[in-house]
């Protein structure tokens, strides 16, 4: 019987200050996962992007205007105890989180195309497959092996390159150690980031780098201790495992929804 | 029992709406899409050994270290990702959009799959498959018959790059044939060489040492959107935040903008005069470099009168609409910084621009001191590992060489100025020197990249040979008479050297990751097999066997390092010392340059053309000679193109008659295109903003046919001192369509 080893938590930190809008990851991710295209992919809405990298506007005039890119992979939410949004509302146990390793999965062959995560999830991190994928012919040689296509009718989203995971556990495995060391399970958009932005790791593990930089407050939803560090929608309680940096108030602010005039000191 | 018409009817309809009352065609339907899904709709992907291969990605200049994943199958390796190299010099595990994408045109439906032969009329898309052999007796047979006739000097090749070994076996080979008509593709780094060859007298390349620089001032410089080497640049950017000052020069707030400590926007087409004004606070103050100006330096007092009288901070802020506080405290900081650094070359620098400017930012850097010192501009002495034997030239190629260039680079007029293709269509179209016969092009893509998109179509139709050597169906191939497809940068090997902006000599070597999966042939080799065929001279001057062959012999040594490790850096270089460092009559670095120009008009007449278009580059949509590969044109943004249209960026104070992504037809002296537009505050009011590298008519419906190319709607304005294309914009008019 294999002892337990200590529950991971792995978490993201994105760096928006770093953050150039290059759109690397969102290329990085569709190269790594076996992502899909159309031949048009400007209907953002029905566009598979599991990282999608949106841009906001601080709504000041010429020349006060400013503008920020901030990247959206899954948020893998803890939400209390596990309960995540999509989580909770599944029918059929396509989506689940993992207490092992704080990945909320999703099951292609179990999901049966209700979409009810899809409106469950305040992120819109989720997709729909409404086509069978389509490569050009030829193109269907560069698919992973590590990442099977999915077929029209079903949900998917970022899994934190949770096949890289796989393998690494594999490779510790064979290597007869059991804990992984930080850099052997990177996601493929933190590897390609060219700007450094995107920093993945275990935030139950103090001597990584998300926990160190993010601080998070287990005792409370994982809240981040680190002043310009936010999570995105905070007060709905989801407890997302995404972090994000920016020393600009307006950035941290976006990140969440305030009613006209209320707190002017922001929460940080 | 009867069967009469009432009952048979009766049956057929009543059995009918029975059938179709029933949960039967409910069930039927159920039934098909349960079993159509099971059908194996989406592929299975072979899995197999892993292996990785290190190479580097010749994509665009910037020489990027890549690994690329492969898994062993059935049908042989398959390359499934792409990933940038750890420890490269370059990029260090970092890679972008392109890079990233590099599969899809390995594996995708663009690629040239065997040499072509034209069938119908000139750019119809009728091809005749050829084998090689034809293609290059078709090839030498019609140079053959120029050469006897004595107009080798009207063959022309236009080529991506002059450096490495395949280049250098183009030049060479073109030398020995008869005609001095290589042309490279322009660039920022033509603009740079001038001005580093007028003003330190030195033939070489420019290098920034951006990572050392502590306060970068950046004339425009799309630093973080593709401007030198990309990735190199975002990661330097990166370092910025920690420990440096960016403050970027722009009308428009581009990504490098929204991502400096500070935006200055400026009047488009002033930032000479910005920069004058900047040296003219310096000067004024005295903040400048005492040792380097007193000791390095000729003509300062020349520059210093001109600087001082026509440049104060107001006269200036009257041109550039930036105020004279703002130019005071920016050469305050600028000069007060331990390792400033001032660069130029808009966007990511494809347009070569206004030499002036360039000299006007490049005396900045003077006057601080920082040519040739940590944190500053160097001077990169071209590798020089490509040591072949002279070429011999007959008398009939020597008679060629001597025919002045058809672009009129190395003229009279612009005399120092190396390559001048922007001036290639006009050229060929008004037949002022002499007629071109033939064009082979090489790792670029003329008909899409170069300005006037009408014209360059026109030079083509003139030029009765047109002979493309791309490894995809681009719009040059496109409009070729044949095409001797190259393998693509994951079949081949190649030499990098020294990527663009790179402050030290390296060389990266470009490795095949893959067999090449078409029938296609290395250019090298094919320019062997084509000088075999002639003898002779020509012959003589390519002593290899084979590209492999030719290119291990040139590296000698360096190849197994390269080969071990897909790089060799000369760890020793240092950059010259000012003692040596200067080539220019004075032996020092000279401030005053040959003739100052006026600053660059645009074209159009602004009664007509009330608004200014300008172009604007970004990491997602690659504008060279490669087209946006699918995963690319899928991370591009819905404000620049949606659906098929392009969506151009204007200020709601410009204009408020537009609804938001509303239609309208945007119109230039050179041409028009109906647009979407987006209001965006992050613009001067008076300029409208076009992504670049949209409109392709060739590639794959992913890319073709979606938006218009900018090159479409602006041609070459030439700068009075190099020739170069200056042209940073255009007069266009905006109306409700």
């Amino acid at each position: 019987m294999e002892e337990h080893t200590k529950a991971k938590k792995y978490g993201m930190v994105i760096d928006l200050d770093k953050c150039t809008g290059c759109g690397a990851c969102m290329a990085a991710c569709m190269a790594e996962n076996n992502v899909p295209f159309k031949k048009d992919e400007s209907n953002k809405l029905d566009s598979i992007t599991w990282m999608r990298v949106y841009k906001l506007t601080n709504g000041k005039k010429f020349p006060e205007a400013e503008i920020c890119y901030i990247p959206r992979p899954c948020m893998h939410c803890e939400g209390d105890h596990g309960h995540a949004p999509c989580v909770s509302v599944c029918p059929a146990v396509a989506t689940d989180y993992s207490h092992e390793t704080g990945i909320v999965s999703q099951i292609y062959t179990r999901c049966f195309g209700c979409r009810y995560c899809m409106a469950a999830c305040p992120y819109h991190a989720r997709y729909f497959n409404w086509w069978d994928p389509v490569w050009p012919d030829g193109m269907e040689k560069y698919l992973s092996p590590n990442v099977s296509p999915r077929m029209r009718g079903v949900v998917e989203k970022c899994s934190f390159c949770f096949h890289r995971y796989q393998l690494a556990m594999n490779k510790a495995y064979v290597e007869g150690h059991r804990e992984l060391k930080e850099d052997e399970y990177q996601t493929s958009c933190t590897q390609a980031c060219p700007a450094g932005a995107i920093i993945f790791g275990d935030l139950n593990n103090p001597g990584h780098a998300v926990c160190q930089i993010a601080k998070p407050d287990h005792k409370h939803g994982g809240r981040p201790m680190n002043p310009n560090a936010f999570r995105l929608l905070e007060r709905l309680g989801t407890n997302p495992k995404v972090y994000y940096l920016s020393s600009r108030r307006w950035v941290r602010r976006a990140g969440d929804n305030y009613i006209k005039d209320e707190g002017k000191q922001g929460n940080h | 029992m009867k069967v009469c018409r009432r009952s048979f009817l009766s049956l057929i309809i009543g059995g009918a709406a029975g059938t179709a009352l029933s949960p039967l065609p409910l069930k039927l339907m159920d039934d098909s899409s349960i079993w159509t899904q099971m059908w194996p709709w989406t592929p299975v992907p072979e899995d197999g050994e892993v292996s990785h291969v290190d190479s580097i990605c010749t994509l665009c200049p910037g020489g990027c270290g890549i690994t690329v994943r492969k898994v062993r199958s059935m049908i042989g390796d398959r390359a499934i990702k792409i990933e940038g190299m750890k420890g490269h010099p370059v990029n260090d595990g970092g890679i972008c959009v392109l890079g990233l994408s590099g599969l899809q045109l390995l594996y995708g439906p663009t690629r040239v799959k065997t040499p072509l032969k034209r069938a119908g009329a000139r750019g119809e898309g009728r091809w005749e498959k050829i084998s090689w052999d034809e293609a290059i007796a078709e090839v030498v047979k019609k140079l053959g018959e120029l050469r006897e006739k004595g107009k080798s000097h009207t063959v022309a090749c236009i080529s991506g790059t002059d450096s490495g070994t395949t280049a250098h076996l183009l030049g060479r080979f073109l030398t020995v044939y008869g005609s001095p008509n290589f042309i490279r593709i322009p660039s920022i780094q033509d603009s740079y060489e001038l001005t580093t060859y007028l003003m330190q007298g030195v033939q070489a390349s420019v290098g920034f040492d951006v990572e050392n620089s502590d306060f970068v001032l950046s004339f425009g410089s799309g630093l973080i959107e593709g401007w030198g080497s990309p990735v190199r640049m975002i990661k330097a950017n990166s370092m910025w935040k920690e420990r440096g000052k960016v403050v970027q020069i722009e009308s428009r707030l581009s990504n490098t903008a929204a991502k400096a400590d500070k935006w200055v926007a400026i009047n488009p087409g002033t930032e000479a005069a910005l920069a004058l004004g900047i040296a003219n606070v310096i000067i004024q103050e005295s903040l400048y470099h005492n040792d380097f100006v007193n000791n390095y330096s000729s003509g300062f007092e020349e520059f210093k009168q001109i600087v001082l009288n026509e440049f104060s901070p107001d006269d200036v802020s009257e041109i550039t609409g930036v105020s004279a506080s703002t130019i005071e405290s920016l050469a305050k900081s600028f000069a007060g910084a331990s390792k400033p650094l001032a660069v130029c070359g808009r966007g990511q620098g494809e347009t070569p621009g206004s030499l002036n400017e360039f000299m006007a930012v490049h005396a900045l850097n003077a006057l601080v001191g920082n040519i040739n010192k940590k944190g500053g501009v160097c001077a990169v002495p071209y590798p020089d590992y490509i040591k072949w034997p002279e070429v011999e030239m007959d008398r009939t190629a020597a008679n060629g060489m001597h025919k002045g260039r058809i672009d009129g680079a190395g003229s009279k007029k612009y005399p120092d100025t190396r390559y001048l293709l922007d001036r290639l269509p006009d050229a060929i179209n008004s037949g002022e020197k002499y007629p071109i016969e033939a064009l082979f092009v090489a790792g670029a893509n003329p008909v899409y990249t170069i300005p006037d998109t009408k014209a360059v179509k026109e030079a083509f139709n003139r030029v009765p040979f047109v002979v493309s050597f791309s490894s995809y169906m681009d719009e040059t191939a496109e409009n070729a008479d044949l095409i001797l497809p190259n393998h693509v940068f994951l079949e081949r090997y190649e030499d990098v050297p020294t990527p663009v902006g790179l402050q030290k000599p390296i060389i990266g070597l470009s490795k095949p990751v893959v067999k090449p999966q078409f029938n296609t042939k290395h250019l090298g080799d094919v320019i062997l097999l084509m000088a075999k065929s002639f003898g002779g001279r020509i012959a003589e001057a390519f002593p290899w066997d084979s590209y492999e062959a030719c290119l291990k012999k040139t590296l000698g040594n360096k190849w197994d390092g390269l080969v071990n490790n897909g790089f060799w850096a000369d760890s020793n270089f240092r950059p010259a010392a000012w003692e040596g460092a200067f080539n220019t009559p004075s032996g020092k670095f000279e401030f005053v340059n040959k003739g100052r120009a006026e600053s660059i008009k645009i074209e159009g007449d602004e009664q007509a053309y009330p608004l200014i278009l300008m172009p604007y580059d970004s990491m997602r949509l690659a504008s060279g000679f490669i087209g946006a590969p699918p995963f690319a044109i899928k991370t591009v943004e819905d404000t620049a193109l949606k659906g098929k249209d392009i969506v151009v960026e204007i200020n709601p104070k410009t204009t408020r008659g537009f609804v938001e992504g509303g239609y309208a037809i945007l119109s230039t002296p050179k041409g028009q295109a109906k647009v979407r537009v987006h209001y965006f505050d992050g613009i001067m009011p008076g300029i409208v903003a076009i992504p670049r590298g949209l409109g392709h008519t060739a590639y794959d419906e992913y890319l073709a046919d979606k938006g218009i190319n900018f090159n479409e709607l602006i041609g070459p304005v030439e700068d009075p001192v190099s020739g170069l294309n200056a042209a940073w914009g255009i007069r266009a008019k905006l109306i409700r369509a």
